[in-house]
C-alpha cells in the first residue's frame, strides 16, 4: 500500500438496490460498520447509479467499495479486489439497469485521474435478486464476516499513516 | 431476393432493455423494429385503490432518471381533479426542481450515451481516456442538476418533497443561494457544452416529424402548457386521449403511440425546440444559433446540441427562478378530496409525460393511465431506422450496426419507463 495513500478522506461505500434480495449486502454492511463507529470514515450508501459513485469517490484517498456480485461461486462467498491496482473483472458487476456497472465506474474514475490511490471492492457473492426479497440465508450468515475483515483492514490503513506520520 | 439482417441482441448506452432488428431486402430496408423485452412494470395497476396522496411518491418510483416528470405529471392531474390551484409561487418551485431533472438527464445522455457515438468511442470510459476534461465538465454540469433535486425534493433519486397540493416543506432562500453559485458555474459548463457539441460532424439526414410538445404563453415548456404540433394541433391536456392512441404490437412490452388522424409524431428536445425557440431565453437563443441550429431543426442527429441548448436554458431559468423566489406563506395548499377526473400534461427530458386519474369521493385512485415519452417516440425511432440507414448499407456490418444504434440513441430512449422497452439485429442472408 502506498503511504502517501493514508492522508484525506476514507470512505466506506456500501452500493446495492435495498429492494432486490442479496443485491443489499453492500449497503448491510455499509450499516454495521456504521453503528461501529469508526472515526475518521465516511460511510455512504448509493444504489450504483455511475455519476453518483463518482461524487462519492471524489478525494478519497482510501475507499473501501462494498458491493453484491453474481459470479457463479457460492453464495456468501467474499472476494477482496485491490482496484487500483488492476480493473475489476467486470462481468460479475454487470447488475446496472444505468448502462454504467461498477466495474466501469471505476474505470471512468481511473481515466479521470479521480481513483483513490488505495481502492478496495469487496464482493459479496448473491443468489437472489428478485424485487421486493430479503437477504438470501446465505448471504446474511456472511455479513458479520465481511464487516470484521473491512474493519480490519481499515484499521491497519490508518495505522499506518500514524506510524508514518510519526 | 437477397435478404440481410442486422441484429443488436442488446442495446448499449440506452436507459433500459431492449433490442434492435434491421431486415434488408434488395438493397432497401424492409422493416426495422425496436424490441422492447424489458417486462411490463404495472404502474398504473399499482395506482388503482391507493389514496390520491400517494401516488407522488408511487410514480418516482417509474424511474430513477426522471422521477420529477412523473411526479410533475402526477400532482398536475391529481390537482386538476381536486380542482386545487397550487398559485405561482409553489408552480415556480416545481419548475426549479424540473429544471434539475433537465440538467441531470440531459448531461448524462450527451455526455455518457450519446458523445461517444460521435467521438467514435465504444462508451464514455474509452472517450474519458482522451476527452477527460470534456468528461469531468459534464460530470460537474450533472452534479448542478442533482444539487437541485436534492435541496428541493428531499434526495438525488426517486424525491419525496413533492405532494399533492404543494411540497412538504419549501426552502428558505438562503438555503437557495449556494445552489445559485453552482448554477453561475453550471451555467458556464453548458454553454461549453453546446459549443462543444456543436463540432460534431452529423450525418446530413432530416425528416418531416410531426413534432408534439407543450406550448405555454410564455414559457418554455416544461411544468404546463397546450399540447401543440407541428400540423396545428392546439388542444387543453384533457383532450389527449380523442386525439392519441396507444396499441400493442408483437415485438415490444412498451406500447406504441399514434395520432388518431395523423400516425407516427415525436416528443422530445427537437419537437419542443422547434414549437417553442421564441420561448428560450436570449442566452439559450444565442447559443443555438451560434451552434449552427435555426428556430428550426428535423435532423435529429443533432438533437445532442438542442439537448445542449436545453440543459443551457434550464440553468438560465433556474438561475431567474430562484432569482425571484419568494418563500411562499405554506409550502401546501390545503386539498380535499372529491370524485373527479383529472389530466396532467408536462416535458419530461424525453418528451411529451401525460396522466390522467379517476379519483373517487373518499379520495382513492379508481383508475390510471400513464403515457410516457418513449411509447410515443417508437414508431417514430423504427422510422428513423427505416428512412435514414439506407444509405449506409455498403458500409461494414459493425459500422452499419453502430449507426442504427446512434439512429435510437438520438432520441435518448427510456426503456424502463416505456415497459408497460432495447436488443439490435440486422438480417444479412441470400
Amino acid at each position: 500500500m502506498r503511504p502517501d495513500a493514508v492522508d484525506g478522506r476514507r470512505v466506506v461505500l456500501g452500493v446495492g438496490n435495498l429492494d432486490r434480495g442479496d443485491d443489499a449486502a453492500g449497503r448491510f454492511v455499509a450499516r454495521r460498520l456504521r453503528e461501529a463507529q469508526l472515526d475518521d470514515v465516511e460511510i455512504i450508501e448509493k444504489g450504483g447509479e455511475a455519476t453518483q459513485l463518482l461524487a462519492a469517490l471524489e478525494a478519497a484517498s482510501a475507499a473501501f467499495i462494498v458491493d453484491a456480485c453474481a459470479s457463479g461461486v457460492e453464495a456468501g462467498a467474499l472476494r477482496r479486489f485491490d482496484v487500483a491496482a488492476q480493473p475489476l473483472p467486470s462481468k460479475a458487476f454487470a447488475l446496472s439497469s444505468h448502462g454504467l456497472g461498477l466495474a466501469e465506474t471505476i474505470e471512468l474514475a481511473r481515466a479521470l485521474g479521480r481513483l483513490p490511490p488505495v481502492c478496495v471492492v469487496y464482493a459479496i457473492e448473491g443468489e437472489s435478486f428478485e424485487t421486493g426479497a430479503p437477504l438470501s440465508p446465505k448471504v446474511a450468515a456472511a455479513i458479520t464476516g465481511v464487516v470484521e475483515k473491512l474493519r480490519a483492514e481499515i484499521v491497519t490503513v490508518a495505522k499506518q499513516g500514524e506510524e508514518r506520520d510519526a | 431476393m437477397a435478404v440481410k439482417t442486422i441484429k443488436v441482441d442488446y442495446l448499449a448506452r440506452v436507459e433500459g432493455e431492449g433490442g434492435l432488428k434491421v431486415v434488408i431486402r434488395d438493397g432497401g430496408v424492409a422493416s426495422a423494429e425496436l424490441k422492447i423485452f424489458e417486462p411490463p412494470r404495472f404502474f398504473e395497476a399499482f395506482l388503482r385503490g391507493r389514496a390520491f396522496s400517494e401516488a407522488p411518491d408511487i410514480v418516482a418510483r417509474i424511474c430513477g432518471i426522471c422521477p420529477v416528470a412523473y411526479q410533475m405529471s402526477a400532482v398536475q392531474a391529481i390537482e386538476d381533479a381536486l380542482a386545487v390551484d397550487v398559485g405561482a409561487p409553489l408552480r415556480a418551485l416545481r419548475r426549479l426542481l424540473y429544471c434539475g431533472e433537465w440538467i441531470e438527464s440531459h448531461t448524462l445522455h450527451v455526455y455518457m450515451l450519446h458523445a461517444p457515438d460521435f467521438l467514435g468511442y465504444e462508451g464514455a470510459v474509452e472517450m474519458a481516456r482522451d476527452h477527460g476534461d470534456a468528461v469531468r465538465r459534464g460530470l460537474a454540469l450533472k452534479k448542478a442538476g442533482n444539487a437541485i433535486i436534492s435541496l428541493l425534493g428531499g434526495r438525488e433519486i426517486h424525491p419525496i418533497n413533492v405532494r399533492v397540493g404543494g411540497f412538504y416543506r419549501t426552502p428558505r432562500r438562503r438555503e437557495l443561494q449556494p445552489l445559485a453559485e453552482e448554477l453561475k458555474a453550471a451555467r458556464d459548463a453548458a454553454l461549453e457544452t453546446v459549443q462543444w457539441a456543436a463540432r460534431f460532424d452529423f450525418p446530413d439526414r432530416e425528416r418531416d416529424y410531426e413534432f408534439v410538445a407543450l406550448r405555454h404563453e410564455t414559457d418554455y415548456p416544461f411544468y404546463e402548457g397546450r399540447i401543440v404540433s407541428t400540423s396545428g394541433l392546439n388542444i387543453a391536456p384533457a383532450e389527449y386521449d380523442a386525439h392519441f392512441e396507444e396499441t400493442q404490437v408483437e415485438h415490444s412490452t412498451a406500447l406504441h403511440a399514434h395520432m388518431k388522424n395523423g400516425g407516427a409524431y415525436l416528443v422530445g428536445p427537437l419537437a419542443r425546440y422547434n414549437l417553442n425557440f421564441d420561448r428560450l431565453s436570449r442566452l439559450a437563443k444565442d447559443a443555438a444559433r451560434e451552434a449552427g441550429l435555426g428556430p428550426v431543426c428535423a435532423n435529429p442527429y443533432r438533437s445532442i446540441i438542442v439537448r445542449a441548448v436545453e440543459v443551457l436554458y434550464a440553468c438560465d431559468e433556474a438561475l431567474r427562478l430562484i432569482d425571484a423566489y419568494e418563500e411562499p406563506e405554506r409550502p401546501f395548499v390545503d386539498v380535499t378530496a372529491r370524485a373527479g377526473v383529472g389530466y396532467g400534461a408536462t416535458e419530461a427530458p424525453r418528451g411529451l409525460l401525460y396522466h390522467r386519474y379517476e379519483i373517487t369521493t373518499d379520495g382513492m385512485i379508481k383508475d390510471a393511465r400513464i403515457v410516457p415519452p418513449t411509447s410515443q417516440n417508437q414508431p417514430s425511432i423504427e422510422e428513423d431506422l427505416r428512412r435514414f440507414i439506407g444509405g449506409w448499407l455498403e458500409l461494414p456490418e459493425a459500422d452499419l450496426r453502430h449507426r442504427c444504434e446512434q439512429t435510437v440513441r438520438n432520441h435518448d430512449p427510456c426503456i424502463s419507463c416505456a415497459t408497460h422497452f432495447l436488443r439490435l439485429e440486422v438480417e444479412h442472408a441470400s
